[in-house]
């Protein structure tokens, strides 16, 4: 248990690592100037002399060689110094986990109701009998995961905020503000889990255990949520980790749909003047995010489905999470 | 990525389908006919299609849109980028789209954006085909350390939501469709050369390989001729699938202004140029938007189909 957990950890910080590294050579190669981006963000379009360029440059170390460069920021970097925004000159890690309560209001809310809503929808599409109304059922979260989520987003927007004038429209105020932008964002979430566990179910519902369960006079309630639920439900968490992948992404763009501040409004804003510290934090962020939800379903396995061992844990696990392959 | 992980599982376990079971599931099974069928493979796809409204459906859109790509005149006289009525005319039989906030003609513009975001499209995906296949190809091939590295290469992309690996990205190489194109291709990359490298390690163990090696040919010439054309099929697939998923992904950064600058039209640019108007004018950003939905719907609609007939199709 102690190495397994170990060797994952260990797995966990090489890909963490390696994102970082990845992202600044990616950033850092740019063609693009930091210095001059700096200077013309601060100066006003003012144009340096270049003297003072070079002063930018030996400020931002952008004067050194590129490895000497990469040494110095992954070594800041470990210790949570990931260089000043070049917008605003705060630093980027704090100026960006500040943003970060807001955008975990969304997509907690959005989480909660995507898989609510997913695993009723597939509960529902396996409790049907009617065939035609099953088979619509099954086939309506394809749709879902194919509609852009901004289109949805505005929709309800003059739906709901103007024609109606229920909700709010925009802004980060409350509750109230933040119904419509988790219901969009959980409409992926929701269908994507909605298909997994749809699939998963009707594995499940062919086992000889569920025969069993109904030979012996279980309502197809009961056999559905305390015999076949339980045992269809690991896929579901499996995905976990690419569901939180998604909502960090999606939260880019609902932020931007419902003009809400938080991470992903501040990541926009970065990429639109390649303010690269800022990008940086972003990027190994939302890795932080995907690998530690990963290392936590993954230690969580034997937990919930006790048949697990932890060494076919590590296997089935993880060739399913997609994590190593 | 989501509906290629989802879909994914369902490439493998398909069985070597005997023609004639084939044929009969194509005809709609259950007839009282239950004499054996003559394997009939090449039977006419238009009636099949004629069978599946939605599919034939799904293909008209994309033929559309298609042709909207190709020779957008067809379908318009009006100049995407000049006034050609009042401002912010609701659609009606003139304007059948409506007209912005220019007095545009917004029709006009979803047809000339179709061409930038077709193109997009095609680019992003072929970016993940090429690029992860040649990952996959070598790391399923070499094996050994290069494996590993490769493998971890993917994991890091992997670990990274695909939009934000294109916002690095754009980050890195500036704005405009064609690099927004690319950073969604990068992003597509993980998931091709997870296939490609399955494929070839499925292939790589058989016995026709084995022979080949045997007979003495090299090895470059051994995984073009002999390994590569057997990995078509999954991957190919698999490109299908990325289609709508690729058009969801370019829209999206050109929604979030990263595309072609203002004045040019493209169909995420269209939809973010709508916002404003939400109150004023419902259809600037609704009916781009829709449109958008409607081919990513196509697009996913014919993959499954495609899917599904792998097995004939290949």
């Amino acid at each position: 248990m102690i190495t397994y957990a170990f060797r994952r950890l260990g797995h966990a910080l090489l890909v963490l690592w390696a994102t970082f590294t990845a992202t600044f050579f990616l950033l850092y190669v740019l063609p693009g100037d930091a210095a001059l981006s700096k200077a013309g963000v601060g100066g006003d379009g003012a144009t340096l002399s270049p003297a003072e360029l070079a002063r930018v440059r030996a400020d931002l170390g952008l004067d050194q060689p590129v490895v000497g460069q990469y040494a110095t920021a992954l070594l800041h970097a470990l210790r949570g110094d990931f260089g000043t925004s070049t917008q605003t000159g705060a630093p980027a890690l704090s100026m960006y986990v500040e943003a970060v309560p807001e955008t975990l209001k969304l997509a907690g809310a959005a989480l909660l109701l995507g898989l609510v809503a997913g695993t009723g929808w597939a509960l529902l599409a396996a409790w049907t009998r009617w065939r035609l109304l099953r088979q619509a059922l099954l086939a309506l979260p394809a749709v879902g995961v194919s509609i852009p989520t901004f289109w949805i987003g505005l929709l309800l927007i003059q739906v709901v905020s103007f024609r109606w004038q229920l909700l709010p429209a925009i802004g980060n105020d409350g509750v109230r503000s933040l119904v419509l932008p988790a219901l969009v964002l959980a409409v992926p979430t929701a269908a994507m889990s909605a298909q997994i566990l749809s699939r998963s179910l009707e594995a499940t519902l062919h086992a000889p255990y569920v025969e069993t369960a109904r030979a012996r006079g279980a309502s197809r309630s009961r056999v559905l949520l305390r015999h076949a639920l339980r045992n269809s439900v690991l896929p579901v968490v499996t995905a976990l980790g690419m569901t939180a992948g998604h909502l960090v992404g999606g939260s880019v763009i609902m932020e931007t749909v419902f003009s809400r501040s938080g991470v992903g409004a501040i990541t926009v804003r970065a990429v639109n003047v390649q303010d690269t510290p800022v990008v940086l934090v972003a990027v190994v962020f939302a890795a932080v995010v995907f690998v530690g939800v990963n290392l936590l379903v993954d230690l969580l396995y034997p937990v919930i489905d006790p048949r697990i061992q932890l060494r076919t844990a590590r296997r089935t696990g993880l060739l399913r999470a997609g994590v190593a392959t | 990525m989501s509906l290629t992980e989802q879909v994914l599982p369902r490439l493998e376990p398909v069985p070597p389908v005997d023609p004639s079971t084939a044929g009969a599931r194509a005809d709609g099974d259950g007839g009282a006919d239950v004499r054996p069928r003559p394997p009939r493979r090449t039977r006419p796809t238009l009636a099949r299609l004629a069978r599946q409204p939605g599919l034939l459906l799904a293909w008209t859109v994309l033929a559309l849109v298609a042709l909207a790509a190709a020779v957008p005149e067809l379908f318009t006289d009006h100049d995407p980028l000049r006034p050609v009525g009042p401002r912010l005319t609701a659609p009606d039989s003139e304007f059948l789209f409506g007209t912005d906030n220019l007095g545009r003609d917004l029709f006009t513009r979803v047809v000339y954006g179709t061409a930038e975001s077709v193109q997009a499209v095609v680019v992003a995906v072929l970016v993940g085909l090429v690029v992860g296949s040649l990952l996959g190809l070598l790391a399923g091939y070499l094996g050994g350390w290069v494996d590993d590295v490769l493998m971890r290469v993917v994991d890091v992309l992997l670990a990274v939501p695909a939009l934000l690996i294109s916002l690095a990205f754009i980050t890195a190489l500036g704005f405009g469709t064609v690099n927004i194109a690319i950073a969604v291709g990068i992003g597509n990359v993980a998931s091709f050369a997870r296939v490609m490298r399955a494929e070839v390690l499925r292939i790589r163990g058989s016995a026709f390989v084995e022979a080949a090696t045997f007979a003495g040919i090299g090895r470059l010439r051994l995984l073009a001729r002999h390994i590569l054309p057997h990995t078509a099929g999954p991957v190919l697939v698999l490109a299908t699938l990325e289609l709508g998923l690729a058009l969801l992904s370019v829209s999206a950064l050109s929604f979030l202004g990263f595309g072609a600058p203002p004045p040019a039209p493209e169909w995420g640019s269209l939809v973010a140029g709508g916002r404003d108007y939400l109150a004023a004018a419902w259809w600037m950003a609704s009916i781009p938007g829709f449109v958008i939905a409607a081919t990513v719907l196509s697009a996913n609609r014919i993959a499954r189909s495609v899917n599904r007939h792998q097995v004939s199709a290949f």
